[in-house]
């Protein structure tokens, strides 16, 4: 049976709620299609609005509630449907969850999710389309995930709620019909869980996360025939584990990173140093390491703009075969 | 809704003389481990910031009366006086703020970080607002668990100009969570007194702007909190619905540290002599129970060696391992 993305998170959710009886979900628009598109379809109807539970517009207070909630002995999912909108809840999230642990000499656990939805395009604009991932990435004390298959999207939810640690869960509107195989559920400790590669090649090493996964995929499938790539899901930002990346990359020579925010102190630069870090023999390299990232700019409105801002997979072909042919 | 001021309540309530021994001493371990702390900031022996609260000890040691350890009492910066009138861990405290691993933080926190869980203090911390909204989730972790526990912020008028401030007040009142909101007015945020920073000082406007049940009570009387609070605590933890008060009061030193800010600018030298005498807390309960002045001579020698000896041991002990810095952020690594 083959499920899409926004079902596997809608299995994740359903999975956590029938077996755990400490979870519970919380924030905007949990009870409405407009905010969470069908990724919490009938939720609240099977699990009771007591544990489904749609909010004011509060998003500090709301994810200050889980963060309460967590320390009393619940594993709350706090949901916030752009990313755009979690900005006004980062105190709580950066502040606190993050840091009560730590501050308190280990004596309390968070085990709460942040779940935040990449959600672009559609001529919304600037202030609904942000994917500030590398921000929350930069914490010490927050783990991050972004999946990108429809069984990571399940599995990787699970793993974060089962988690004792604060996570933050990231998906992305552009992945949600994407369908593979349904696998059965794989609960993951977070902590020993990596990257995983998702084709294997010997030309080129392309590094991806979430949307920008699927870009590398889509662009090692076009160039089949000229060149073989290494692609990689990166699936967890923070803390990040880049061991099979820096063997890749021994055996290719080439480093390409994708990533869907900006270029600026993000996700992508951090791959980058991190690699050329480790491989300390530079001389490996055949030519210098790249990244696709937005332009440096907020996001427009119009779609003829959008067309342009955007990575797409021509982009991430031009640049893979300007590398190789190098 | 019960009326506060019916007589019957009063007559109900009308403090015991070893309620009042109890009370006092909280207070009076309080003002004394405050003062001893401002000391030793003054000599140099302790050098995190610390925010004290002498002239602030009445309301959190009348309601430690009311408490259980399920219970959770989260604070901000300025949080000594809760921590003690709910823990009376002077030890845990003296360790803490010189960082030392047996402080109640492990040596991670200091003064402004503190936490007992056991004791039913769940933490406090110095962004203004910032358990504001994690005593909500406290207290709805309390609701979806069926139980009777509640939970009690401690903030301070600052933290009213806090957005999340408002944010709170409306989920606690909307989703009916049993939160017991205490505001403790001292009237400055810092160096600005409250009418530099809002149109009027009583802050129960907030409470009726989200239909929550509020009062203001004067914060230095002791016996006027223990009538309240009796009924406030009961109402939230059996109606399980939320409550908001206020309490009036001053803080005799300055925003952080030893002076007393007079020197800074801020003007309160008049404000700050009345609160020091005819408004101080302990004056004010020993005029109204006169066997208690033998009791409070004890208390105060007591309290005395104790605080050195607490001292002593902490100075002596080890601060929190170096490993710790790393092996504390997750919970698995
Ligand atoms: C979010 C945030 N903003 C500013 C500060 C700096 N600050 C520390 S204490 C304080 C004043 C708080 O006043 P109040 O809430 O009345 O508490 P009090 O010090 O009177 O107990 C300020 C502004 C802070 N710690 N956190
Ligand atoms: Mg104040």
């Amino acid at each position: 049976m083959k499920i899409t993305y926004a079902e596997g998170i809608r299995l994740g959710f359903e999975y956590l709620l029938e077996n755990y009886k400490d979870v519970f979900v919380i924030g905007q628009g949990v009870w409405s299609p407009w905010y969470v598109g069908s990724s919490m379809e009938g939720l609240d109807k099977k699990f009771g609005r007591e544990r489904v539970i749609d909010t004011p517009v509060s998003e500090n207070a709301v994810t200050g509630l889980c963060v309460g909630a967590a320390l009393n002995g619940m594993r709350p999912i706090c949901v916030h449907p752009r990313m755009d909108f979690a900005v006004l809840c980062l105190d709580q999230l950066v502040n606190e969850a993050a840091k009560w642990r730590h501050m308190f000499g280990g004596q309390v656990k968070i085990p709460m999710v942040a779940r935040l939805i990449i959600n672009r395009g559609g001529e919304q604009g600037a202030q609904h389309s942000q994917a500030l991932q590398s921000w929350l990435a930069h914490i010490p004390g927050l783990r991050v995930v972004i999946p990108y298959t429809p069984n990571d999207a399940r599995d990787l939810l699970i793993s974060a709620t089962l988690c004792d640690d604060p996570v933050v869960y990231i998906d992305d509107r552009w992945l949600y019909e994407q369908q593979e195989e349904a696998k059965p559920i794989q609960i993951y400790s977070l902590s020993k869980e990596a990257l995983k590669c998702i084709h294997e090649g010997t030309d080129i090493t392309l590094v991806g996360s979430g949307y920008t996964s699927l870009l590398c995929k889509n662009a090692c499938e076009k160039l089949k025939d000229v060149i073989s790539c290494d692609v990689f899901d990166l699936r967890i930002l923070n803390p990040m584990n880049l061991q099979p990346v820096f063997e890749s990359v021994k055996k290719t020579g080439r480093l390409l990173v994708v990533d869907g925010g900006w270029s600026s102190c993000g996700v992508a630069s951090e791959v980058i140093a991190r690699v050329v870090e480790h491989l300390r023999d530079v001389t490996v390299l055949k030519c210098a390491p790249r990244h696709i990232t937005l332009k440096n700019a907020p996001a427009p409105t119009s779609r003829y703009l959008e067309q342009i801002y955007y990575p797409n997979v021509e982009d991430a072909c031009k640049t893979i075969l300007d590398m190789v042919k190098m | 809704m019960f009326d506060f001021f019916s007589k019957e309540y009063l007559l109900e309530t009308e403090m015991r003389g070893d309620i009042a021994v109890r009370i006092l001493r909280r207070i009076i371990t309080i003002r004394e481990t405050e003062e001893f702390i401002a000391r030793k900031i003054e000599s140099g022996d302790i050098r995190c910031p610390c925010h004290l609260a002498v002239g602030q000890e009445a309301t959190p040691s009348v309601l430690a009366e009311f408490l259980n350890p399920e219970d959770r009492v989260y604070g901000t910066h300025r949080s000594h006086h809760q921590y003690l009138a709910v823990t009376d861990d002077v030890e845990g405290l003296l360790a803490e703020v010189l960082g030392k691993k047996n402080g109640c933080a492990k040596g991670m926190g200091g003064s402004q970080h503190l936490i007992n869980i056991e004791k039913g203090f769940g933490g406090s911390v110095p962004i203004v607002g910032g358990t504001i909204p994690i005593a909500c989730g406290a207290a709805l972790a309390m609701k979806l668990k069926d139980n009777r526990s509640i939970a009690i912020p401690f903030f301070g008028d600052g933290a009213t100009e806090e957005g999340v401030f408002h944010e709170s007040l409306n989920l606690a009142s909307v989703m009916k969570l049993p939160v017991c909101f205490i505001a403790e007015n001292n009237l400055f945020a810092s160096h600005l007194h409250i009418l530099e920073r809002q149109p009027e000082t009583s802050l129960c406007r907030f409470a009726k702007a989200h239909l929550i049940e509020n009062i203001q009570l004067d914060g230095n009387d002791v016996i006027s909190l223990y009538d309240h609070l009796k009924q406030i605590i009961r109402y939230v933890r059996d109606e399980r619905l939320p409550y908001f008060v206020e309490v009036m009061t001053y803080r005799w030193k300055g925003h952080v540290g030893y002076r007393e800010d007079l020197d800074v600018g801020v003007k309160r030298k008049e404000d700050l002599s009345i609160w020091k005498t005819e408004k101080d807390p302990i004056g004010r309960l020993l005029s109204k129970y006169e066997s208690l002045k033998d009791t409070y001579e004890n208390f105060i020698r007591e309290v005395h060696k104790r605080i050195e000896k607490a001292w002593e041991f902490a100075k002596q002990s080890d601060y929190a391992d170096k490993d710790f810095l790393l092996s504390c952020v997750y919970c698995e690594d």
